[in-house]
């Protein structure tokens, strides 16, 4: 069943990433991790339809936030971060997808791994996590390709400023802030034994972001001792235009 | 037809008529999967047909590499929307597998090394509509895009072709699968659109 949203806010994280807030009428709700789709239509009827992961906390008045990065060659992501304006109409599907969700009743320590975009389900996490007051502790390891291509910068800051038992490490891929402890370069096994939760502790471990990345990631994770089955992944090919 | 969305125009190509409603071509592979990618040594790679705990037919690498193998071309259809056409693959017929195995069961549940299961009508395994395949553009399968072996079904959605595939359960009753219990439709025909529940 398609839904009509309109959109009461934009908001650019990056110069190629931007946050649509749709007001959806008769929303369902949805849990942290989910995704929709978006469905674009032409004058003539040709329609366009791409999966974009939910940003915003599951909240009571159909707020659905989604952030969509802009790819060089999309079709979708092009007019969602560049045409789309305030009270223009969005029809989406959704929510999609019950398995790479947290849930507010989950208490055990939870490790998020993002790669660029892939921040995008994570966030809602951690923002589900502070509505609801759950004081699971989070660790997020957020791997991006400099400091100004990170969503969401000044709520992450403030959420771990607030609240210690979420922390949030940083990796660069190509250019790190002047004096940051490791230099540029993909994750790697020490990256994710140093800065993830010991395996003893059984953290469930989200990992969001490329197909390369995540399979690195989740690779690593499984090295360390982490048990396959707490590993949940969500990946986006080049293609895919999820997220 | 929908809401118009303002200003959207689109990128039709030709190609596109040949495709299942909602799907666009993609020309690289991309890798959809739940968890982490199990590798599974060919030593340790077995696959079985099975009636819950009474094996009917039980395959080692050596084993089923033995059997006769076909080349086949085939249309891939992702839920996730993407459609790659004349994909290359070597593998085995299911009928090659099943060629020995009476059963009056209905309906299959394909299980994977990593947990990962899917379910199908039994049918829809049979009469050149199914294989087991373990060779991709004339190269060993990668274990990111399902090797050793994976299932592959083109006529349904791609997450019926079970990667690192392990065995196939009959059954007399349908039970879904991993997808199949978390929101996605219990006989994914792209050609119908079956993407969802309510679909």
């Amino acid at each position: 069943m398609w839904r009509v949203g309109t959109v009461i806010a934009l908001h650019d994280e990056t110069a190629a990433a931007r946050t649509i807030t749709l007001e959806v009428p008769d929303w369902p709700g949805h849990l942290a991790g989910q995704h929709v789709d978006v469905r674009l239509t032409a004058p003539d009827g040709y329609s366009a339809v791409r999966s974009y992961s939910i940003a915003s906390a599951p909240n009571p008045e159909g707020r659905v936030e989604l952030t969509v990065e802009r790819l060089p060659d999309g079709e979708v992501s092009p007019y969602l971060t560049q045409e789309v304006a305030v009270s223009d109409r969005l029809e989406l599907r959704g929510p999609i997808g019950g398995w790479f969700v947290w849930r507010t009743q989950q208490t055990e320590s939870i490790q998020l791994i993002a790669g660029g975009s892939g921040i995008v389900p994570l966030m809602a996490m951690i923002r589900s996590r502070a509505a609801a007051g759950n004081t699971a502790p989070f660790r997020l390891l957020y791997s991006v390709r400099e400091p100004r291509a990170v969503f969401y910068n000044d709520e992450l800051q403030a959420l771990s400023d607030q609240d210690r038992s979420v922390v949030v490490t940083y990796a660069y891929t190509r250019a790190a802030p002047k004096d940051w402890p490791r230099p540029p370069g993909r994750i790697d096994a020490a990256l994710i034994a140093n800065t993830t939760w010991p395996s003893h502790l059984v953290p469930t471990c989200y990992v969001c972001g490329p197909t390369s990345f995540v399979e690195n990631a989740a690779g690593f994770l499984s090295a360390s001792g982490n048990r396959p089955d707490r590993i949940r992944t969500e990946r986006f090919g080049p293609t895919g235009e999820r997220k | 037809m929908g809401t118009i969305s303002r200003g959207f125009s689109g990128r039709r190509s030709t190609a596109d008529a040949k495709l299942p409603p909602g799907q666009y071509l993609t020309t690289d592979f991309p890798v959809l999967s739940a968890g982490p990618t199990p590798h599974v040594p060919l030593e340790r790679w077995e696959f079985t047909i099975n009636e819950g705990t009474d094996v009917l037919r039980r395959w080692n690498w050596k084993s089923f590499r033995g059997l006769s193998t076909e080349n086949f071309t085939v249309d891939l259809h992702c839920v996730t929307r993407w459609s790659k056409l004349g994909t290359h693959w070597e593998g085995v017929s299911l009928d090659t597998l099943f060629a020995e195995v009476k059963t009056d069961a209905e309906y299959a549940l394909v299980h994977s090394y990593g947990d990962y299961t899917t379910n199908l009508p039994l049918d829809d395994l049979m009469n050149k509509q199914a294989w087991i395949a373990f060779r991709f553009d004339d190269e060993d399968l990668a274990p990111e895009h399902g090797g050793p072996a994976r299932l592959l079904v083109p006529h349904l959605y791609l997450w019926k072709s079970a990667k690192w595939v392990r065995g196939i359960t009959l059954m007399h009753q349908d039970q879904p699968g991993f997808w199949e219990a978390l929101g996605y439709h219990n006989y994914g025909d792209p050609w119908r659109e079956q993407r969802y529940w309510g679909d």
